[in-house]
């Protein structure tokens, strides 16, 4: 085997940086904490840069092993890192995004409480993340996917004074677990079937099995991954926490929420694809399941009006798309979506968090508009997000969405032309976006902001105010009655990342990820079919289009559509009720049958009822035990030492009897 | 060295009665901790060799009937006495300022409860562990009958006839099995087994195991003989419950390990499917009933409920994976509930409220008590590289390994624990504080004191969850022994159905297997 590569660094880096902001951060100052938490991440980037360099081609995985972390009779599970091809990609992806962040959120979070707290939560965050991409089986894999969620459910919950913010990260958490249970399952069968969870051995093992023998188990295992994979990367019918997580800080909703580890789903189907090629069925469920998610995401996008909701919803259905690409076979492709929407996600994210800074946390797009001269530098980043995502050429999304897309136009024509009508309505709520926020008059500030505390909306209690706690924490700051705020630029600190995010959603569609993941992953490379690439194209003219008239053309139009199709509209506003269902048939069952039929039925009455049918005995020992306390304590040292006594008197006569 | 480890406790309850009351606890305290670093030299001798006894003392106690004072330790026990050498000291340590009357009498009895627990763990002669297990039962009785809360008399009174009777059945057992035998050794008694000189027929080890199985399965608790511990935990004093919880459980989960397995082995597996069945509607009813509790202390007992159904699901899965996976569940919740139940007790000091409802907010006034009950939480959920997920994770997998549909029942608890702990924690210490919480807990964050009670058992947490080895592996050559036990004493009759369970003729086949990959495996 190749030198060492101290792989171990990259995940250690981070979770220094976590140990000493949650440990002396309190005391020190935001320079400090700021400088840990970034040099923490950038160092874990130079070192990934470094070993990659040195790794070269990676024809083969790089493996480290440290040491046995489990093991017991025939299950050994080691602490082992490793590198190929695709782990490459991830990591670089993770430590990159992640550094432009960090250093992003220094600015945006300056004026916050809890600094410390932050910064500690995202370094830590990192540590897992890179744990999770490192890892050289599916233990390892799963320590860092129960970590990022656990870091996921800290940083939502960061505003915890509010209940939304600590509904929402124990939504989270709970939605996830759910997902991992169909994950450890697999992890069960895996080891059953293989008798090992190392990456190497299992994968090696599934390339040679004969799949009439095998084809029902590999299924299962697949399908349970595939639940454990929805609920990260938020997939029908676990993408319900994603949207709810929007109340964290901006900058966690774009690392955490959009680049980094919502994609773990993809890059552990991925990871496993010699499983799930020898899986038709489970493929044609991960296919569904993405192409379901992908469009239902976006038609819920159409109607949002807080700005991070629009994203939330555009991420969820950007991950579906990344789950057809893997679905069809095209792993690579759904790969390279991971890396181009990681670069344009980012980038919506804190763009919009530079807009919701400007406009003193408002987050409701009806009160933007026009701001394209007031916020410049961001408008114009984040038009180049917009073309990513729109999937114009030659920009990001084109690529890797196009990739996706002409892979199932050969693989399946329904989910193609599903994916189609996805794309165009991508186009069409990104461009909303836009129009709304940057075009036009301004037409804020909103008169029934109350600090940020009212709702627009009735029924909006944080659901369209995802930034309660946050405005709270602002307007200390700022002090100020509303209408007369000055709206102005982001600073330095937050617009380099910017731009250079905005770069790479420009020209990432060059890397060319395929072909480097083809040795990994199989070639994802599809016909270039004139009627499908024809399609795309009008895709995108067809939802930017249809956005320009609506918005800035008539902008009383959409009002008019709404109250023409207000079934339809109520529909999708209301994320088609989904919650609610869900709350009455899970939760409510659940809490009420616990409470009335378990506690109080079976064990308050039941078994305890029984019990206390002794309860004249009780009784009688406890006057007994009444008596015994009023004596003193010599009494109860006789009493122990009378009934060892008794014991032992009655043993030797039952012996003599003997 | 055992020897002294076992009775100094002994010699400090005497002591302590004659100690002043207001130097009761400085002398509980430093006793207790002198006594933790004795123990520690018990760890090496046995880590040589885990499979078996070490520090023998085998002498005549009582010669008519043969009683022996009989004792060992092994890589079972051994993390056991450490954990109550352990616990101890950190008990007394919560009970600090928490104990305002009769303090020499308290801390006696807290002293004389180690002994007691100790003892069993160490006790190689059935009578001699019959004793101890009594012993320990006394000073749990008054804890919670002198010092614990408003209905304290009803719970020690529930708590002392719950296992009483079970204590009753598992005498009649231990002497029918002396009748049979001759002896009480236990060593001797599975010599007799191992050569044939004494045998059982099925319809004898079937009462003898059950007479055993429900002393246990009431202590542990098991599904539906449970009633008593939430009862016993909402009223014992906060050291009581850190015991109850952490040692005094796992009296009775070891006792399955020790004694059900080995002695009647065939019973045990006929039973299994029966015993898994309860144990994983433990699993999920605990948690259910925990999710729905407006009382902090009632929750946590009923996920012990929950957490303790692990182990048995373990025990009685018949393979190393599930059974290291388990008797290392028993030592991770005794470090993450005693660390729970130490966290509501200072809660309780704050607030004088064991009810969720009275809290809400208070991480911004208590914020490192708000980080240490966090952590404790994700440990009791089972977050990967902190202590819980390795024994859940051993014992699904080797659940797994003889039916996969216990793994997935078993695994719902997992989900409803974070369900149960998470909303636990957001109600107690998110949102905005009311004035009266806020008063309560103004300027009270961790005291020094507190600091040292709970920072060892947060250290533990992490390393038995990254670096498990250490301990597992004793345990694990431990296991394997008893696994060989159950098989060398076992007469299979695996194509014979078994009338007691239709479901059990397929499964003892597939344990058969299990346990002897397990065996031949085996380091």
């Amino acid at each position: 085997m190749a030198e060492s590569q101290q792989l171990w660094l990259i995940p250690a880096l981070p979770l220094l940086g976590f140990l000493i902001n949650s440990t002396v951060g309190r005391k020190m100052s935001k320079q400090f904490v700021s400088f840990i938490a970034i040099a923490s991440v950038v160092a874990s980037f130079l070192w990934v840069a470094k070993t990659l360099n040195a790794l070269g081609a990676l024809e083969q995985p790089h493996v480290e092993h440290y040491f046995t972390w489990i093991a017991s009779g025939t299950f050994s599970v080691g602490f082992d890192f490793s590198i190929d091809r695709l782990t490459s990609i991830m990591l670089l992806v993770v430590t990159g995004i992640g550094s432009l962040i960090h250093i992003y959120a220094t600015g945006y979070m300056a004026h916050e409480g809890g600094y410390y707290r932050f910064f500690a939560y995202l370094n830590l965050f990192m540590f897992f993340m890179l744990i999770l991409v490192l890892a050289a089986n599916f233990l390892l894999l799963f320590v860092g996917w129960e970590g990022v969620g656990l870091c996921s459910y800290l940083l939502i919950g960061f505003y915890f004074l509010e209940k939304f913010a600590g509904d929402a990260g124990k939504k989270a958490f709970i939605v996830n677990r759910v997902g991992d249970f169909g994950f450890s399952l697999a992890m069960f069968l895996v080891f059953i079937n293989f008798g090992s969870l190392d990456f190497g051995t299992v994968f090696g093992k599934a390339a040679t099995l004969q799949p009439e023998h095998s084809a029902g188990m590999i299924t299962a295992i697949c399908l349970l991954l595939l639940v454990g994979a929805a609920g990260k990367s938020a997939q029908i019918p676990l993408y319900v926490w994603l949207p709810d997580a929007m109340a964290g800080p901006t900058p966690v909703s774009a690392l955490i929420h959009a680049a980094t580890m919502v994609t773990a789903g993809v890059y552990m189907v991925c990871r496993s694809s010699s499983l799930f090629n020898n899986a038709p069925i489970a493929m044609e469920t991960v296919a569904i399941v993405g192409t379901a998610t992908a469009f239902f995401a976006a038609t819920m996008g159409l109607a949002q009006n807080d700005i991070k909701k629009v994203f939330a919803y555009s991420t969820v259905s950007q991950l579906g798309y990344m789950f057809l690409g893997a679905g069809v076979g095209a792993y690579s492709a759904g790969i390279f979506h991971v890396v181009t929407h990681a670069f344009f996600k980012a980038l919506l994210f804190l763009g919009a968090g530079s807009v919701i800074m400007a406009c003193h946390h408002e987050q409701d797009m009806r009160w933007y508009g026009g701001l394209r001269k007031k916020i410049p530098v961001t408008f114009g980043t984040l038009c180049c997000a917009w073309v990513a995502i729109a999937g114009i050429p030659p920009f990001s999304g084109y690529h890797s969405k196009d990739a996706i897309l002409l892979a199932a136009y050969e693989h399946a024509r329904p989910l193609f032309w599903i994916g189609a009508l996805t794309a165009a309505m991508t186009a069409f709520y990104v461009s909303r976006a836009m129009f709304l926020t940057f075009f036009g008059e301004y037409r804020g500030p909103n008169p029934h902001a109350d600090h940020g505390h009212g709702g627009h909306d009735d029924h909006a209690h944080g659901d369209d105010h995802a930034a309660h706690g946050h405005a709270d924490h602002a307007h200390k700051d700022h002090g100020h009655g509303h209408g007369h705020q000055e709206i102005k630029e982001s600073p330095a600190v937050m617009t380099i990342p910017l731009v250079i995010l905005a770069l790479l959603s420009l020209g990432g569609g060059f890397f060319n990820i395929p072909d480097w993941l083809e040795p990994v992953l199989g070639s994802s490379h599809a016909e270039h079919d004139p009627t499908a690439v024809a399609v795309l194209y009008a895709t995108f003219i067809l939802g930017i289009g249809l956005a320009y008239v609506m918005y800035v053309l008539s902008p009383g139009l959409p009002d008019k559509l709404a109250s023409t199709f207000k079934g339809l509209h109520t529909l999708i506003y209301n994320k088609y009720f989904v919650d609610e269902v869900y709350d009455v048939t899970i939760i409510h069952p659940i809490t009420e049958g616990s409470r009335y039929f378990l506690w109080k039925g079976v064990d308050a009455g039941l078994i305890d009822g029984a019990v206390n049918g002794a309860g004249s005995v009780s009784r009688w020992i406890g006057g007994g035990l009444r008596q015994l306390q009023g004596g003193n304590i010599r009494s109860y040292a006789t009493w122990v030492v009378a009934g060892a006594v008794f014991v032992v008197v009655a043993m030797s006569v039952w012996g003599g009897v003997r | 060295m055992l020897d002294l480890v076992l009775f100094l406790p002994l010699v400090g309850f005497l002591l302590a009665l004659l100690v002043p009351a207001e130097k009761a606890k400085y002398f509980a305290l430093i006793f207790s901790l002198v006594l933790f670093v004795i123990s520690l030299g018990l760890i090496g001798p046995v880590l040589a060799n885990p499979g078996e006894y070490s520090f023998v003392t085998n002498t005549q106690w009582i010669s008519t009937p043969n009683i022996r004072y009989h004792i060992g330790l092994d890589g079972l026990s051994l993390w056991l006495v450490i954990l109550t050498t352990f616990l101890t000291p950190l008990a007394v340590l919560v009970s600090w300022k928490y104990i305002g009357h009769r303090m020499k009498e308290y801390y006696a009895f807290l002293i004389l409860l180690e002994f007691g627990v100790i003892g069993v763990f160490v006790s190689l002669d059935l009578f001699l562990y019959y004793v101890f297990w009594e012993v320990g039962l006394v000073p749990m009785y008054f804890l919670i009958g002198i010092w614990g809360h408003d209905r304290r008399i009803y719970a020690a009174v529930k708590f002392f006839l719950y296992t009483m009777v079970g204590s009753v059945l598992m005498l009649v057992a231990i002497i029918y099995l002396y009748l049979k035998s001759g002896t009480f050794d236990y060593t001797v008694i599975l010599q007799q087994m191992a050569s044939g000189q004494l045998k059982l027929t099925p319809e004898e080890a079937l009462p003898l195991f059950l007479a055993f199985f429900v002393a246990f399965a009431i202590k542990v608790p098991l599904f539906p003989l449970h009633t008593w511990l939430p009862d016993a935990h909402v009223e014992a004093p906060t050291a009581g419950s850190v015991m109850l919880a952490s040692v005094m459980l796992k009296m009775g989960t070891y006792g399955l390990v020790r004694y059900c397995l080995p002695l009647f082995p065939n019973a045990a597996r006929q039973c299994a499917p029966w015993i898994v069945g309860l144990a994983i509607i433990g699993i999920v009813y605990g948690a259910l009933v925990a999710l729905v509790q407006p009382n902090m202390k009632k929750l946590v007992a009923y996920s012990s409920v929950s957490h303790l159904g692990f182990v048995v699901l373990g025990v009685f899965s018949f393979n190393q994976l599930a059974l290291d996976g388990a008797v290392y569940q028993m030592l991770n919740h005794g470090v993450s509930t005693g660390a729970l139940f130490m966290l509501v007790g200072m809660m309780y000091e704050r607030r004088h409220s064991l009810e969720i409802s009275d809290y809400g907010g208070v991480a911004t006034q208590v914020p490192h008590l708000a980080t240490v009950f966090l952590i404790t939480t994700l440990a009791s959920v089972g977050l990967p590289l902190l202590n819980n997920f390795v024994g859940e994770l051993l014992v699904l997998q080797g659940a797994a390994m003889v039916n996969i549909s216990w793994a997935v029942f078993a695994a719902l608890g997992v989900i409803l624990s974070a369900c149960y702990m998470l909303w636990l924690y957001q109600r107690v210490f998110f949102g905005r504080t009311s004035h009266e919480t806020a008063h309560h807990f103004e300027h009270a964050d961790l005291q020094p004191r507190e600091w040292i009670a709970v920072l060892p058992l947060l250290a533990l947490m992490v390393w038995m969850g990254v670096a498990p080895m250490g301990f597992l592996t004793p345990i694990s050559v431990a296991d394997n022994k008893t696994l060989q036990q159950t098989k060398l004493n076992v007469e299979f009759k695996v194509a014979a159905p078994t009338p007691v369970a239709p479901s059990a003729t397929a499964a003892p086949a597939v344990q058969v297997a299990q346990t002897a990959t397990g065996v031949t495996n085996a380091r």
